[in-house]
């Protein structure tokens, strides 16, 4: 049985307050008029650029230049950059909580793919994936809350959900049947719904199964998780195109769905070798050998790669055609985001594969430790990618509410999978593989 | 072969491999295995040093996209440049998106086919060679061990024989 050491749990308390401090910093900053906005970024100016005044007049003369739109252009821009720096703490906010809802998702969705293989090399780990999806249930309520406070127009990340906008916009009115705030809830609560009921009926089969007599739990997990890999593969794929493409509601890739599972599918395998190896330094699961993380990093390794040919599949298409409303979402993103975004491309492909490539430095746990902390990092700025451009544009920044949020997520996180692996032994009993699971090696 | 060595045949994967390790354990020298088909963890039980056939993979892989980017520079950039879609080819970097999927195929083409050629080079394999099989019946159903001989034949003949071995075949001398 494992217990939850005094100091992780002080660590996640502090990482959730002083987590919770910043986040509430950028909230109580955030500019409440317009005029505060303005002088945010005038501020902000100054301080980026030194002698920023003549840069401010360039600005001035170019707006001149355009000055076919006349005054009325000029205030709905400041209105427009007003609503960016009201999003950004909503944004850090929602990119931190996603990003951790979406690590026991990818382990939810692994979790299933290892029962419904019946693979033999995995039901010693079943016990830490049950921990880490346990974070599914607060991690969900807290994302479906996010949302249903945009919805209520406590922030304006998601413009579709703006009565005005819509009315003023053809294309959006043409999306309504689909993209409606109440049918966007609806939806919602339906995915993580049956997520929830998925993790939860199977961790409770699997628990079953230690004290049956017979392998009926067993296959009863193995038929609902079949099941539910289909509901999840189209769920999920719903689930990005509501939660983050609709950011960018003009904007749309037919793979994006895909694109976003091989980043939470990456992250969760990434969580699961680092949950993993962080028990057995701790003395526990001692019939995890050496090929249980070689695997696991084998994994880590290919859905890198995985990632990487969605990732490019979809770029390249849409680089290629140039087509102005496709081409949007990558021009902003390489003009305004050009640190992050080729940064984001080098930590999640370049690096894993290097570093991973040879056969030795998978089984060298602290090794594998380290990879998985700069693959979560990158893809955490993966989904700052997907999200930020479309809520704070420009102004963006890596700052105070950013880290709150993941210091803030990553405590609840690690307080809420640690306390649910002290629930149950480490060890599946009567996994009919088990034997072979101990056995495992390669 | 330079050698002479004793041949034992085995009928069943498990025999033969408790044989190699007892074989190994009395401190003979086994030369070679023989067997109809691949045998899991074989090559740790004889002792065979690790293959670096995945570096030989690495660097034909470098290579490959070495290659690549030379042979599309050339080909797109210096020799006739042209106007696709919109996008000058001026720049290698600028238009390299659509170069990418030749980077990769030409990397796994030549990691893929330079390894196989490096494989069967490196077992002294090449086209109408003639198979260096002592018996034919390895390519059937049975496993062949060749050890060593010394100078006490008739101990490890006794030897083999208990490890479960169906046939010893010992050379004259």
């Amino acid at each position: 049985m494992y217990t939850f050491s005094n100091r992780l749990k002080i660590a996640s308390y502090i990482l959730m307050a002083v987590g919770a401090i910043c986040l509430a910093t950028g909230f109580l900053s955030a500019p409440s008029t317009v005029e505060e906005a303005k002088a945010i970024v005038a501020a902000s100016h100054d301080d980026g650029h030194g002698g920023g005044h003549a840069e401010e007049a360039g600005h001035g003369d170019e707006h001149a230049a355009d000055a076919s739109h006349g005054e009325s252009h000029s205030a709905s821009h400041d209105e427009h950059v007003f609503h960016q720096l009201q999003n950004r703490p909503w944004s850090a906010l929602y990119v931190a909580a996603f990003f951790f809802f979406m690590i026991s998702l990818g382990v939810l969705a692994f979790y299933a793919v290892q029962r419904a293989s019946q693979a033999g090399w995995s039901p010693l780990l079943f016990r830490v994936m049950e921990g880490i999806t346990s974070y599914i249930v607060p991690g969900g309520i807290i994302v479906f809350v996010i949302l249903v406070l945009s919805v209520l127009h406590m922030n304006h990340m998601f413009t579709w959900m703006d009565a005005e906008v819509v009315a003023e916009d053809a294309l959006l009115q043409g999306k309504k049947g689909y993209l409606n705030p109440t049918f966007f809830l609806v939806r919602a609560a339906i995915f993580l719904g049956g997520w929830i009921a998925y993790r939860q009926y199977s961790r409770k089969l699997s628990l079953e199964q230690d004290k049956s007599d017979d392998n009926s739990k067993f296959k009863l997990n193995f038929r609902i998780s079949a099941a539910f890999l289909v509901f999840y593969l189209i769920s999920e794929s719903m689930m990005s195109w509501d939660w983050i493409m609709s950011l960018d509601p003009h904007w749309f890739s037919t793979l994006f769905g895909w694109y976003v599972f091989a980043s939470m599918f990456v992250s969760g395998i990434t969580v699961i070798a680092m949950v993993t190896i962080y028990l057995k330094s701790k003395g526990l699961l001692p019939e995890v050998n050496d090929s249980h993380i070689h695997d696991l990093a084998k994994f880590m390794f290919g859905i890198s790669i995985f990632w990487t040919y969605l990732w490019f599949s979809q770029f390249m298409l849409i680089w290629y055609a140039n087509i102005p409303e496709e081409v949007t979402y990558f021009v902003t993103r390489i003009e305004h985001y050009k640190l992050p975004f080729f940064g984001m491309l080098a930590l999640n492909f370049i690096f894993p594969l290097l570093v991973l490539m040879n056969s030795d430095y998978k089984r060298v746990n602290w090794f594998v430790v380290m990879a998985g902390i700069i693959i979560l990092f990158g893809h955490y700025m993966d989904v700052f990618n997907m999200v930020m451009p479309a809520t704070v544009g420009e102004n963006w920044h890596l700052g105070v509410p950013e880290i709150g949020g993941i210091l803030f997520f990553g405590g609840l996180f690690i307080f809420w999978v640690f306390n649910a692996l002290t629930k149950e032994d480490l060890t599946p009993k009567r996994n009919p593989f088990i034997e072979e699971s101990k056995h495992f090696h390669y | 072969m330079s050698v002479t060595t004793i041949k034992a045949f085995y009928n069943d994967d498990d025999i033969l491999m408790n044989a190699v390790k007892k074989i190994r354990s009395e401190k003979y020298h086994i030369e070679e295995v023989y067997t109809p088909f691949p045998v899991h963890g074989l090559e740790k039980a004889m002792g065979l040093a690790d293959t670096r056939i995945a570096i030989t993979a690495f660097m034909y892989g470098c290579l490959g996209l070495i290659v690549a980017i030379t042979m599309m520079n050339y080909i797109m950039i210096e020799d006739w440049p042209q106007d696709i879609g919109g996008k000058p080819s001026f720049s290698y970097l600028e238009n390299m998106p659509a170069f990418v999927p030749i980077m990769f195929e030409l990397t796994v083409f030549f990691a893929a086919h330079l390894m196989v050629i490096t494989f069967y080079l490196r077992s002294k394999m090449w086209p109408f060679k003639k198979a260096e099989n002592p018996d034919v019946r390895t390519t059937d159903d049975h496993f062949l061990v060749e050890v060593e001989a010394g100078d006490n034949n008739e101990e490890l003949t006794n030897l083999l024989l208990e490890t479960g071995a169906v046939e010893v075949h010992v050379p004259k001398k």
